[in-house]
C-alpha cells in the first residue's frame, strides 16, 4: 500500500512515497523499518508508543493503535505534528 | 571569528604542570538546532567553523574518542523523531545512524515502561576498552555500547531496579527539559570503578564494573534545605561531577546546593563553595578541572536565589578559579561583558582542553562560544550566533 512520508524521515526513504506491506499498523511500521532501517524507532518508542509528535492517518482518519487492521487499498499518511520551534 | 592569525609564541610551560606535545584541539558544540566543530590551529588562534551538521537536529551531546582520535558520536533528536545516536569514523566528514540506539526494556504487559527521550551524555570507557561506550539518558538510564556506538544496551541493573527508579522519581521531579544520567566517570587506573550522577538522584559509584552500586552523599546539602532525609539519593541534584585527571582520587562537584570536593579513600564530600563571595554566591551548572593540577578548579557562577534565574549574577558574568582545592576562588572576567549580560551556561557547555597554558571555553545558550587561552586570565568571543549551545567539549588530535 502507499505510504506518505513527512519531511524528516526522508532520509531514510529518500521519497515522499514508499510502497509498503501488512496486515496492521504495526506489521507495516515493521516492514518499512527492514528497508529503511530505524526508521519504526523515530516514530514509535521502544514500549511500542506512538511518539508524541508524530500522527499516523489511514485513508485520512487519524489512528493511535499499532493493532489496527489494514487493507491493500489503503492509503497511510505519516505526519509530523506541531512541536514548538 | 573574533581571533586574527598571529605568530605563534614561543612555546611556555605553566608553573601548574607539564603539558605533551603541541597538539591541535577541536571545539565540539552540540546547540538546540545542529552541531559546531571548530577547528583550531595549533596555537589556538584562529578556528574554522565546521557546521552546521544535522541542522534543525537537538544535539545533546558532542563527543570525540580519545583512542581513535576520528570517531564521534552525536546524541541527537529532533521536535519531531526520537532520539538517536550519530556516528562519524572520520572526524564529521560522514555520519551514520546507531542501528540499536539507547532504548529502555520493553515493559511487561500490564506495566507501564519508560522511553528514552533523548541520549544526554557520552562517555568514551577506559583506554583499554576500544570501542566500549556509555550514554546516559533523560530519564535517567545508563546504557553501554561495546562497537563503537553502533549498538546500545541497557547496562547495569539500575534502569528497571525499583529502588533506583524510586530515587530517580517521575518526570516532573526531574529538570525542566527531563530528568537526567549524567557525569559519567571511568577511573583511569580500573576500568571497574565507575561513578554517574542523577538530576535528581544523586551520586553512584560502583567498583565491579557496574554490577553493584553504592551512593555518594555524605557531605551533600540537600535540595531547599527543608530538613528532608540527606540519605535519600531521591533529594539530591548534582548538576555536574568531575574526577581530576591528573589525581583521581580527587572528584569535584558542582550541586544544586553548591560546590563540593571528595578525595578519596574519603567518602564525605565537603563543601568549598562556601569560600565564594556570598553576593555571587556557589550555584551553578558546569564545572572544569585542571589536566594537570588538581588543585585548579573552574566554575560558571549563575544566580540561584529567589525564583532561579539561573544567569550571571546581577548581569556581570565571570569565571572563578580556585587554585588550592577550594579554598580560595578568584573572579576571571577579563573581556567579558561588564553588564547587562544575562548568561546561561549548562552543565555541559563548559570545557577545557589539555594545552599548556589550558584553553578554556564554554558556550552560552544565547548562542555565545567564549574562550580563554591562559587559564581564563582574559576572555574572547571565539563564535556568536549560533544556537542554544548545550555542550562543548575540547577534543586533542594530533
Amino acid at each position: 500500500m502507499k505510504v506518505l512520508i513527512p519531511t524528516p524521515l526522508r532520509s531514510y526513504t529518500g521519497e515522499r512515497e514508499v510502497e509498503a506491506s501488512g496486515a496492521t499498523m504495526g506489521e507495516l511500521l515493521a516492514d518499512l523499518d527492514r528497508r529503511f532501517p530505524g526508521l519504526r524507532f523515530r516514530v514509535i518508542d521502544e514500549q511500542d508508543r506512538m511518539r508524541a509528535h508524530m500522527r499516523f492517518f489511514i485513508n485520512g482518519e487519524q489512528v493511535f493503535d499499532l493493532e489496527r487492521k489494514l487493507k491493500p487499498t489503503d492509503d497511510i499518511q505519516i505526519v509530523q505534528a506541531l512541536s514548538g520551534g | 571569528m573574533a581571533h586574527s592569525i598571529r605568530k605563534p609564541a614561543a612555546r611556555k610551560q605553566s608553573a601548574s604542570g607539564r603539558a605533551g606535545p603541541r597538539r591541535r584541539t577541536v571545539l565540539l558544540v552540540a546547540t538546540r538546532k545542529g552541531a559546531w566543530l571548530f577547528h583550531g590551529d595549533a596555537a589556538r588562534k584562529t578556528w574554522r567553523a565546521d557546521g552546521p551538521h544535522f541542522l534543525g537536529h537537538v544535539i545533546s551531546h558532542v563527543v570525540l574518542d580519545p583512542r581513535d582520535e576520528r570517531t564521534l558520536l552525536a546524541a541527537a533528536k529532533t521536535g519531531h523523531l526520537g532520539p538517536t545516536v550519530f556516528r562519524s569514523a572520520d572526524l564529521g566528514r560522514t555520519w551514520k545512524e546507531a542501528a540499536q540506539p539507547p532504548a529502555f526494556v520493553k515493559a511487561a504487559d500490564g506495566e507501564k515502561g519508560r522511553s528514552v527521550d533523548h541520549t544526554f551524555w557520552l562517555t568514551p570507557a577506559h583506554a583499554n576498552e576500544p570501542g566500549v561506550w556509555y550514554a546516559g539518558t533523560s530519564p535517567q538510564g545508563l546504557f553501554r555500547s561495546e562497537d563503537g556506538g553502533v549498538t546500545w544496551a541497557p547496562f547495569s541493573t539500575i534502569n528497571d531496579d525499583p529502588t533506583y527508579r524510586e530515587w530517580m522519581g517521575t518526570v516532573q521531579d526531574g529538570t525542566p527539559d527531563g530528568p537526567k544520567l549524567h557525569s559519567i566517570i571511568i577511573d583511569p587506573r580500573d576500568p571497574k570503578h565507575l561513578y554517574f550522577a542523577m538530576s535528581g538522584g544523586g551520586v553512584h559509584e560502583s567498583l565491579d564494573g557496574g554490577m553493584t552500586w553504592r551512593t555518594l552523599l555524605k557531605g551533600l546539602d540537600v535540595v531547599e534545605g527543608f530538613g528532608f532525609d540527606a540519605s535519600k539519593p531521591t533529594f539530591h541534584d548534582p548538576h555536574c561531577v568531575r574526577m581530576c585527571p591528573s589525581n583521581p582520587d580527587r572528584i569535584y562537584q558542582q550541586n544544586h546546593c553548591g560546590i563540593y570536593r571528595l578525595d578519596r579513600p574519603s567518602d564525605t564530600w565537603m563543601r568549598i563553595g562556601k569560600a565564594m563571595p556570598k553576593k555571587v554566591g556557589d550555584i551553578g551548572f558546569p564545572l572544569v578541572v585542571h589536566p594537570r593540577n588538581a588543585d585548579v578548579a573552574w566554575m560558571f557562577p549563575m544566580d540561584g536565589t529567589q525564583v532561579w534565574p539561573r544567569t550571571s549574577p546581577e548581569g556581570k558574568p565571570a569565571v572563578y578559579v580556585t587554585r588550592n582545592g577550594g579554598k580560595t576562588w578568584h573572579r576571571l572576567d577579563a573581556g567579558m561583558p561588564r553588564t547587562q549580560a544575562w548568561w546561561t551556561v549548562k552543565r555541559q557547555a563548559m570545557t577545557g582542553d589539555a594545552a599548556d597554558p589550558v584553553g578554556l571555553y564554554f558556550g552560552t545558550t544565547s548562542g555565545e562560544l567564549w574562550m580563554s587561552r591562559d587559564e581564563g586570565k582574559k576572555w574572547a568571543p571565539l563564535a556568536r550566533h549560533l544556537p542554544e549551545i548545550y555542550a562543548v567539549e575540547a577534543a586533542e588530535l594530533r
